[in-house]
């Protein structure tokens, strides 16, 4: 007798079940997402809000604390304000709390006991609290506690402190050659990479050490040194000053801008902490007595040995906790201050449609998040490929 | 004098340390010292405490909190005691030694929470409270005591236990002329919503999980897409879209639900994502053998799943689940953004009371809120560290 393949039935191949049971889960999401949206467009109708994005052009009808933006100005304007807002808080508070963080986690390996209980309390105090709880407290219990405009306090003339604005020094272009020196220092940031290569290629040819950030950091200081001098100095330190009740000049921050990047920076920073001194016990035990075998100093253990394996560690997790931050930032919801989502809800509240203001509202963070998670993906690929 | 030099004065750059981390340190404690004990004035909340805890609750209906409180003290001792038995069985067999945790060890592990309760007593005006507080905290303990005395083959019904008291204590509340959860507020409401969160999206959490394992690409893509979504936006712009937009994706012929049922839906929602992706980390933990012996027995798709898959993997999320019920706990507080009566809101209120307006008293009341977070917290995710060892989760 030949064997013949015969084809179970319809009803019981599995090809077919699959196939079957993929289309009925595909109609039955289809099917709850357009009762949704038709019961969206329904209700839309009747109360006679639109289900178009025209209200983008429309004049926004509200001002923005501590920016230049009118009312008179669009709704899309509005959003882009409280977008760029989003977008400043995250990337100012990523980078001070990495800094803060690797700070605290190196600490909290020190061999002192006080120094290494000190980071630890710290730590445990702040991630332990609700971030909602820290933003408020900061901008309500510290920052609103501070002395009034009138009465502002200065510190050495670089800082000023009042509960309505922060005040801090900050370098700023100025006079008539700024924009030909700051071109000037992008050249030079170029030049910088572009010794470094170099360097980086004689390294492998030759074997010769390649110091190329003492290469790359020389021209670049070269380059920005001879080029202040050239053209006059258009590069200063821009200290605050109190014009009646603002602060001008140097880098002015609103009170509820500096509670919410405080509280953001302290708060993240403990996670970070955890994560460094997580990633650097990961560093297996017997990479750090090879590297004492071969008599290499303690800064070079740390430097070539140690760091570089925690690092490949502690991306991934860094990634997330940079996401944290970034849609933590939407608390400021709370002390008002615009970043998007207040600024979202405050267009709502001017009559705008909600349900388009709301979509706006997730995309963006949708393109935040996912943005930093492709960053940190490339970053994580180039590191784990060259691990084996 | 030896153990100092060894620590605090090894080299001369952690003498320099020891000196200025040492000053600093001292001149906090002693900040802090001076605030809580001399210059702060605790009357705003010795006055306001219930409202803090309850809200607006019926004055005449407090006996139903401290009930429901009583039966959530109880199921969650009768759980915790169940789970702790079975972490244990679980280190015992993997060669842990296993401490048994007695009435010595507790100060020394739940310092937070006596603390707090401390805190909480020295707050009241009447003496009825300390009484019930303590009665609470035996009844509590007993039930510890009680579950881990549970034979070992009903240990894991040890979550529907839990479930069945949260269940009971809404009833105690609600039943019966009691009042309906959009009357709660204050740190009741916080707790409600938590527990019904991860009671909620846990089942959720669980299905889009196997949705995300699944070998049919369609459920695979559509669960992706879920989880990323959620997990991409901040939950206050969920919140938000719950207040504002649920009543526009019902039909008009529905009433929109209440405030609370909202919020609860948008943190549901929210919540299952974070608990899928929790739940297929430990599916994946899994070693494969285990479902190839199984399948080399002739056990079907399903008692694979729910015979083999599951316990092991569900065991192995108990620790991660503490950790994201924590972080729900926190996120509750911003209930606050979209005004519901939540403790935040509610200390935000007593500062504007005609007797404490406009004295800068959200320094004294946050404080408090903050402690209180701060307590359940950090004596939670203790705990969850040490069932974390005994389970050996991450560990091969």
């Amino acid at each position: 007798m030949a064997s013949v393949t015969t084809r179970p039935p319809p009803w019981r191949d599995v090809r077919v079940l699959r196939v079957l049971l993929q289309l009925l889960f595909a109609l039955g999401v289809v099917a709850v997402v357009t009762w949704l949206f038709g019961n969206l467009v329904t209700n839309l109708d009747q109360i006679g809000l639109s289900t178009d994005f025209d209200f983008l052009d429309q004049p926004a009808g509200f001002q923005i604390l501590g920016s230049d933006f009118r009312a008179s100005q669009t709704v899309r304007d509005a959003f882009v304000v409280g977008i760029t807002n989003t977008i400043s808080v995250a990337g100012i508070g990523i980078v001070l709390a990495t800094l803060l963080g690797v700070l605290v986690g190196v600490l909290s390996l020190s061999s002192n006991w006080l120094v290494r209980k000190a980071a630890t309390i710290y730590v445990e105090t702040l991630r332990n609290l609700p971030p909602l709880i820290v933003i408020v407290f900061v901008f309500s219990a510290v920052i609103l506690q501070l002395p009034r405009i009138q009465e502002a306090s200065e510190w050495f003339g670089l800082v000023i402190v009042s509960n309505r604005t922060i005040g801090l020094t900050a370098p700023a272009f100025e006079g008539d050659s700024a924009g030909t020196y700051a071109l000037l220092l992008g050249l030079g940031v170029v030049a910088a990479i572009a010794v470094a290569v170099w360097r980086t290629r004689v390294h492998r040819a030759t074997g010769a050490p390649h110091r190329r950030v003492l290469w790359g950091g020389g021209v670049l200081l070269v380059v920005a040194v001879v080029g202040w001098f050239a053209l006059g100095g258009p590069l200063v330190l821009d200290r605050p000053q109190i014009v009646g009740v603002q602060i001008e000049d140097g880098w002015a921050m609103n009170a509820n801008y500096a509670a919410l990047l405080i509280a953001l920076v302290i708060y993240t920073a403990t996670y970070i902490a955890e994560i460094v001194r997580g990633s650097i016990q990961a560093v297996d035990h017997g990479q750090t007595e090879a590297a004492d075998a071969l008599a290499l100093s303690s800064f070079q253990r740390l430097r070539f040995v140690v760091l570089p394996q925690a690092f490949r560690i502690a991306v991934p997790p860094l990634a997330n906790q940079y996401l944290n931050l970034t849609k933590n930032s939407s608390l400021a919801l709370a002390i008002g201050f615009f970043e998007l989502t207040q600024t979202t809800l405050t267009i709502i509240g001017n009559g705008n449609p909600a349900p388009q203001s709301i979509a706006i509202l997730m995309a963006g963070y949708l393109v935040l998040s996912l943005s930093i998670a492709l960053v940190t993906n490339l970053v994580n690929r180039r590191l784990q490929l060259v691990a084996r | 004098m030896r153990w100092a030099r060894a620590n605090l004065f090894n080299s001369p750059l952690n003498g320099v340390l020891t000196v200025v981390f040492g000053g600093f340190l001292a001149w906090a404690a002693y900040r802090m010292a001076t605030f809580v004990f001399v210059s702060a004035d605790w009357e705003i909340v010795r006055r306001n405490l219930t409202l803090l805890m309850v809200g607006r609750f019926d004055r005449d209906q407090l006996w139903r909190p401290w009930a429901a409180l009583l039966i959530l003290a109880v199921s969650i001792g009768l759980t915790a005691g169940m789970v702790g038995a079975a972490a244990a069985d679980v280190a015992r067999q993997r060669g842990l030694p296993v401490a048994k945790g007695s009435l010595r060890s507790a100060p020394r592990r739940f310092w937070p929470l006596i603390l707090l309760i401390v805190v909480l007593v020295a707050f009241t005006r009447t003496v009825a409270p300390t009484f019930l507080i303590l009665g609470v905290l035996v009844a509590g303990g007993v039930a510890v005591v009680a579950g881990q005395r549970v034979p070992a083959r009903l240990r894991r019904f040890g979550w529907i236990v839990f479930v069945l008291g949260f269940v009971g204590a809404i009833v105690v509340l609600w039943a019966g002329g009691g009042v309906p959860w959009d009357g709660w507020g204050g740190l009741h409401l916080n707790i409600f919503i938590a527990f019904a969160g991860i009671i909620l999206a846990f089942p959720l959490g669980l299905l889009v999980a196997l949705a995300r394992r699944s070998s049919l690409p369609v459920v695979r893509v559509v669960s992706v897409v879920y989880i990323e979504f959620f997990r991409g936006v901040p939950l206050i712009s969920l919140l938000i879209m719950a207040q504002l937009m649920i009543g526009f994706l019902l039909p008009p012929s529905m009433d929109p639900p209440s405030l609370v049922v909202r919020a609860l839906i948008a943190i549901v929602i929210f919540e299952s994502a974070y608990i899928a992706e929790i739940v297929r980390g430990g599916l994946q933990a899994v070693p494969r053998g285990q479902v190839e012996a199984a399948q080399a027995l002739g056990m079907s798709q399903f008692s694979i799943a729910r015979r083999i898959v599951l316990p092991q993997a569900l065991r192995a999320v108990i620790p991660a689940m503490v950790g994201q019920f924590i972080s729900l706990f926190q996120d509750t507080t911003l209930l606050y953004a979209i005004s519901l009566f939540d403790v935040l809101t509610v200390s935000d209120t007593t500062t504007s009371q005609d007797a404490f307006v406009g004295r800068g008293l959200q320094a004294v009341v946050l404080p408090c809120v903050a402690f209180l977070f701060w307590a359940v917290s950090y004596s939670m995710s203790r705990e969850s560290r040490r069932l974390e060892t005994r389970l050996g989760v991450g560990v091969r």
